[in-house]
């Protein structure tokens, strides 16, 4: 690890380490039963006691967030684009657009589950539905965002729509685009373990669900700790994919 | 000047009833001929500039290449824009064959084409490299190149030297009237900058005052090549009072 990530990452762990002793103290000074609120401690080790059960709930999870996020960028690229090349479909989608950003996802999640049933559909569609948007957003603001002037400039070698988008359009949305897709990442494992919670038959989502219902306060957080990983874990991804499709930005 | 390469016959153009900008906006260059316009800033240069490489369309008038009418075609222009516009995603060797590429030239021989002119432009060694790596006034040659390896007819050059210090302006001045006299380009070129415009070219437009129209051509008849000790002689100094004289004249009609 180089020395600039570690001048990056101590705040934030420094941080967190005084969090978890002062919770650690509290816990134990107080002397408060461990099913309303465990110590930390008492989570890491039940946490490790209980591996195989996360593990098994873990992959599930992983796969659904996999694939939703693999539908929702396909979805967001494939709208963008769509908009982009056609003034009418940019003002009949656009209000589409946010206004699926409004529907109340804890309403709307189990009505998913009871048309679709306990499979992966269900799940990748909420998946989608909460990533999408800062996926197809990023990207129609990314192509808007070119420059007259490198229109014209494309425009006077005597290109098409089509090559303009190509050469100019796109390549210059990348940087807005690996913004877009850090804020969707992040939604896209709440999103799955949302999904799981409403109704699974694996994954982390039921198991926090299960643990809740049998008063396992300990394990619950043991899961909330393997969901924040995961999405800690996928948004540095991000940026390893950035530096190698877009090493000419400035992160790169 | 019998033959003629660029005729701008009568251009008109509006942005709707209440913004005028071109009124009739006619003059010729010869081939190899190197033509500067100059005019009160605001005049309608940029547009007028758009109209001729095919653009925007004009709501009056022609343009004609060789003869043949182009008006609103792209092809027999080249085109230089205010600020370099090298994409940071391509190398200076791939921004400089990019309007050879969109033509449909394939890569492999678009950028041979291009090798070709790096040395001439003093940018030997920077094929590979990427735009930011280079200074301003490389990174203006390589927008020179990536303009002239399109091999059109007519370069229009729209305030190529704006944004650099003036060490670097001069050099570029010096610099692009060796490689012109070499090539035998035919340069029309959008300046504010009146001894750049007297340096480097063969005759110097004036427009008026938008909506504008040509008020006067003012032929340079100082030898070429050009050196930089002419700046000083008595004649560029005419000319170049000449020149101010007949902006400042225009300008004070202005309206508003």
């Amino acid at each position: 690890m180089s020395k600039a990530v570690v001048v990056k990452l101590w705040p934030a762990t420094l941080l967190v380490a005084a969090g978890l002793v002062l919770w650690q103290v509290l816990v134990t000074v107080s002397g408060v039963r461990p099913q309303v609120l465990p110590s930390p401690l008492r989570v890491v080790e039940q946490g490790w006691a209980f591996r195989a059960q996360i593990w098994t709930n873990t992959m599930p999870t992983l796969q659904v967030t996999a694939v939703g996020f693999a539908v929702s960028l396909v979805l967001g690229w494939t709208l963008a684009i769509a908009v982009d090349f056609s003034p009418w479909l940019r003002r009949a989608l656009t209000p589409l657009f946010v206004a699926s950003q409004a529907l109340p996802i804890i309403v709307i999640a189990p009505l998913v589950i009871i048309w679709f049933g306990f499979g992966l559909l269900p799940k990748v569609l909420v998946i989608a539905l909460v990533t999408f948007f800062p996926v197809a957003v990023g990207l129609i603001e990314g192509f808007a965002a070119t420059d007259r002037q490198a229109i014209n400039l494309l425009r006077s070698m005597g290109a098409s729509r089509w090559k303009v988008f190509r050469y100019v359009r796109l390549p210059g949305a990348m940087p807005r685009f690996f913004t877009a897709l850090r804020t969707g990442i992040t939604y896209a494992v709440t999103g799955a373990i949302f999904a799981e919670y409403v109704g699974a038959t694996a994954g982390l989502g039921i198991f926090m669900n299960q643990q809740k219902s049998s008063f396992r306060t300990d394990l619950v957080l043991a899961a909330v700790l393997v969901t924040v990983v995961l999405t800690v874990v996928l948004f540095t991804l991000t940026y390893l994919v950035e530096r190698l499709t877009i090493p000419w930005s400035r992160h790169g | 000047m019998a033959e003629i390469k660029l005729m701008v016959d009568g251009l008109v153009k509006a942005f709707g009833p209440e913004l005028p900008v071109l009124d009739g906006v006619s003059f010729a260059v010869a081939p190899g001929e190197f033509v500067s316009l100059v005019g009160p800033s605001g005049c309608g240069k940029s547009t007028l500039f758009n109209v001729i490489a095919g653009l925007e369309p004009p709501d009056g008038g022609r343009v004609l290449v060789e003869g043949d009418d182009a008006t609103g075609r792209v092809d027999p222009f080249a085109y230089m824009p205010q600020q370099d516009l090298l994409f940071p995603w391509r190398t200076v060797i791939d921004n400089a064959a990019l309007g050879l590429e969109v033509a449909g030239v394939r890569r492999r021989e678009a950028r041979e084409r291009a090798a070709e002119l790096f040395e001439p432009f003093g940018l030997a060694g920077f094929e590979r490299a990427h735009p930011r790596e280079l200074s301003g006034g490389m990174r203006q040659r390589a927008a020179l190149l990536r303009t002239v390896v399109q091999d059109r007819p007519v370069l229009l050059l729209d305030e190529p030297f704006g944004a650099l210090d003036s060490l670097t302006r001069t050099d570029m001045q010096t610099w692009l009237d060796e490689v012109r006299a070499r090539y035998d380009w035919t340069v029309l070129m959008i300046t504010h900058d009146v001894r750049e415009a007297i340096y480097l070219s063969d005759r110097v437009v004036v427009l008026a005052p938008r909506p504008t129209s040509v008020h006067r051509e003012i032929a340079v008849d100082l030898p070429r090549p050009r050196d930089l000790d002419m700046i000083t002689s008595a004649r560029f100094a005419e000319l170049e009072a000449e020149l101010l004289d007949a902006l400042r004249r225009r300008g004070s009609n202005r309206v508003g």
